[in-house]
């Protein structure tokens, strides 16, 4: 029990802040703020699975959370019909064509040998398979997007429950995992982070121009719930009268009917919406302790070792006869899937799907950081950097904005200086990010909570 | 006539734009691969850096408009990049010395190098944000244009014209006089020598009496020049925007990879590969084609094979194509 009590006491310091943040802030900002620190564990968790684990760098990751978010779109929404109608032919012959590409591509270079004569062959096949797919997709597109601009435009998706969406979001993620791995996990550490960085800008160009498929930059919004909605609770019976009783003695104070029935009707609301992010914190817990069961039980398997061995010197791990490769790509399609189930959960919290607010910054270094700072290869390490950075990103402007009027308290309300500090509050985030990374990097290159391996 | 107007017609909208962007982004991509060379990491605070510089010509230009002081017909931007340059110098050395240093001294993976340098870029980041906020900022003074297409069309009586931009034009002499000089240094000087001879083997150059301390101070400076004078230009011809500056880096690390990174005339090439590459690729082409082919057989569509959404898809499809069939890039060579 001794080896877990910095555990025990650094997520207690944790729980403690985000109640303390319930107390001074409200318990509807607390919750949130916890909620999207779960979010941000499931994400460290994968990228962990990448670093920690087998000691691949992926500077992707924003790409896979965007293409969990966008399972939710197509999982979720309900088909529309017209669209499909009008363009949805297109779209399905686009498939084959991709598909067909793929096989060719593939005949090609398995039939050949190495020539100059195959380069250009492969490259007339993909050249003219994309103007083929230009030519078949364009009318498609163009009629999908037509119907109905405002609102839909888009080919919708299936009506099936979110929460199928977050298994599909994996899935997707994974698969694309599969595709970049093939292609770029033989490069060197840093090339690896270089192009993984960019193919996750291609991604999200994608998902941001292609309005057909999820209506790009002009968002979706609506998406369904696992939660119930504010405003069906508010109206249930059963639901007022349990806010009633959990504020009886408030509510005894007040005398008069009419100021009674008021308070409640506030007391509801405010209930609602924290009895709603309430349903959201069981369910990401729920996916949060069977990831850390699975993931701590994989660490500590003759998998897991075999993994840090791998990690730790690839020209022995090979010599004893394990696959590398093999191993490398497993372990990026399970990293990069959990980023896609984190992804898909992030957007089914937030209920709307905003293609042009995934930057690298937000979900690909922020997530990095957590990792380095909580600790690289431990996955209690792993959540704990999640917690502690998603608290620092959120609250850092406030306490920034507190400490700039403690300090410049002396100076008159419009003295430029103050008036400039105070405006540029909100960016004092980046500087704790990165003062705390690079202090971490520095004197605790292992993060708060480092790796254990158990002797067996 | 037609086939003079067709030439034009391109040479307005993709060589002219593009040999600017290109300069821009050859100048970053030589301070990446200068970097990596001497250095031996990926720099990822390398768009806030320059940014960074771009800072302090945009406050230096807005006070030095305060006073009145200009020159004429060209930006006082132009003025300001010497003092920039010197904080800009003097920023590189306080983050080496307080971060970088010490990862070079115990010897780190470049791997550790690299989180590092996102490190630095949050930090840079923020300085940015908090000093000079991160809205959109114009500062380019004096003449706009060289040649206009109104008086180009007079000049020659062609249906086409070319525009010229006094910031186009700047950012193309002033890259090939910095880039110049540059080499020249590298390749004739003793000082370049020893730091081509430190990229290359760094222990063999410590055996042969190369003061480590004052190559990486050398790398630093050149690297504070570089950065300052491209992302001033790139601020003149577009805006300076800090955002931009960071998505900019996506780029510049495509040139610099496709040149074979750790070579810095392959970055200086790989800077116009890229930019040609983004405006052909997403250039529509009816105008072009109209001109040549007769009147019957004009095009309904645009022509263009992808959109200008996917300008940066189309550098980075580039830059994965490379390190797949050639990873040491396109311009192989000795190492700085």
């Amino acid at each position: 029990m001794r080896n877990y009590k910095n555990v025990i006491a650094a997520y207690s310091i944790m729980i403690f802040l985000i109640i303390l943040v319930g107390i001074f802030q409200s318990w509807s900002i607390a919750l949130t703020i916890l909620n999207y620190c779960l979010i941000s564990a499931v994400m460290t968790i994968g990228a962990n699975i990448q670093w920690g684990y087998a000691g691949l760098i992926n500077f992707g990751i924003m790409g896979y959370t965007a293409l969990g978010g966008l399972a939710v779109v197509l999982v979720s929404v309900e088909p529309v019909k017209k669209a499909w109608q009008v363009g949805g032919l297109n779209i399905l012959a686009c498939i084959w064509i991709i598909v067909a590409i793929i096989f060719v591509v593939k005949f090609i270079l398995n039939r050949f040998d190495k020539s100059k004569l195959r380069n250009y062959s492969v490259a007339s096949v993909i050249l003219g398979g994309i103007i083929l797919l230009r030519v078949t997709a364009a009318p498609g597109i163009e009629a999908i997007e037509s119907v109905d601009p405002a609102k839909t435009g888009f080919l919708g998706g299936m009506g099936l429950p979110v929460l199928f969406s977050w298994i599909v979001g994996a899935l997707l993620a994974g698969s694309l995992a599969f595709v970049i791995g093939k292609i770029a996990l033989g490069l060197r550490a840093d090339y690896l982070a270089i192009a993984t960085l960019l193919i996750a800008e291609i991604i999200v160009s994608i998902i941001k121009h292609e309005e057909w498929l999820a209506r790009g930059v002009k968002n979706v919004i609506g998406l369904k719930r696992p939660a119930p909605y504010e405003i069906d609770l508010q109206t249930s019976e059963w639901f007022i009268n349990l806010v009633a009783k959990f504020n009886s003695s408030k509510l005894n104070l007040i005398n008069s009917i009419a100021d009674k029935q008021e308070a409640l009707n506030q007391m509801v609301i405010d209930a609602s919406s924290v009895y709603v992010k309430l349903c959201f914190t069981g369910l990401f817990l729920t996916v949060v302790i069977i990831l850390l069961i699975v993931t701590q039980k994989a660490l500590y398997s003759p998998w897991g070792r075999k993994m840090r061995a791998i990690r730790d010197n690839e020209e022995a791990a090979s010599a004893m006869g394990k696959n590398i490769v093999k191993e490398h790509l497993l372990i990026f399609i399970l990293g990069s899937a959990i980023v896609g189930l984190a992804g898909a959960m992030m957007v089914t919290n937030d209920g709307l799907f905003t293609p042009g607010s995934y930057r690298p910054m937000r979900y690909t270094f922020v997530i990095w950081v957590m990792v380095i700072v909580g600790g690289t290869g431990n996955n209690f390490g792993a959540i704990l950097g999640g917690f502690v950075v998603w608290f620092l990103w959120v609250e850092a402007a406030p306490i920034a904005l507190f400490l700039i009027n403690l300090f410049t308290s002396h100076l008159p309300e419009t003295n430029a200086v103050r008036v400039h500090l105070i405006e540029s509050a909100p960016y004092f985030r980046f500087l704790v990010i990165g003062i705390g990374l690079l202090l971490i990097m520095r004197y605790r290159p292992q993060g708060i909570i480092p790796e254990k391996i158990i002797k067996q | 006539m037609d086939f003079l107007n067709a030439i034009i017609v391109l040479f307005n909208f993709t060589v002219i734009p593009a040999l600017a962007y290109g300069s821009q982004l050859a100048l970053g991509a030589i301070f990446v691969t200068l970097i990596y060379a001497v250095l031996r990491f990926a720099n990822f605070a390398t768009g806030d850096m320059m940014s960074f510089g771009t800072m302090f010509a945009v406050i230096l230009t807005y006070y030095f408009q305060s006073l009145g002081f200009g020159l004429g017909v060209l930006p006082t931007a132009l003025l300001t990049i010497p003092f920039a340059i010197l904080m800009m110098i003097l920023y590189m050395l306080i983050i080496d010395k307080f971060v970088f240093s010490y990862y070079r001294i115990k010897k780190s993976p470049p791997v550790q190098f690299a989180m590092v340098s996102v490190g630095v870029m949050f930090v840079t980041q923020a300085l940015i944000r908090i000093i000079i906020g991160p809205s959109d900022r114009r500062f380019l003074d004096g003449e706009k244009f060289i040649i206009k297409a109104t008086e180009f069309k007079e000049m020659t009586g062609l249906a086409e014209g070319i525009t010229l931009k006094s910031t186009q034009a700047i950012t193309i002499i002033v890259t090939l006089i910095v880039v110049s000089i540059m080499f020249w240094f590298l390749n004739r000087t003793k000082t370049g020598t020893s730091m081509r001879a430190y990229s290359d083997n760094e222990d063999l150059a410590l055996l042969s009496g190369i003061d480590p301390k004052r190559v990486v101070l050398i790398t630093w400076i050149i690297a504070g020049i570089l950065a300052t004078i491209g992302g001033v230009l790139y601020g003149l011809d577009k805006s300076y925007r800090p955002f931009v500056y960071f998505n900019n880096m996506l780029p510049i690390f495509a040139a610099a990879i496709v040149g074979g990174i750790g070579n810095p005339f392959g970055a200086f090439l790989g800077g116009y590969v890229i930019a040609f590459a983004e405006i052909f690729v997403t250039y529509a082409y009816k105008r072009f084609i109209s001109y040549l082919l007769p009147e019957h057989l004009e095009p309904d569509s645009l022509l263009q094979l992808l959109s200008t959404d996917y300008k940066f898809a189309v550098s980075f499809s580039i830059l994965v194509i490379v390190l797949l069939i050639r990873p040491s890039g396109i311009f192989k060579g000795k190492v700085i």
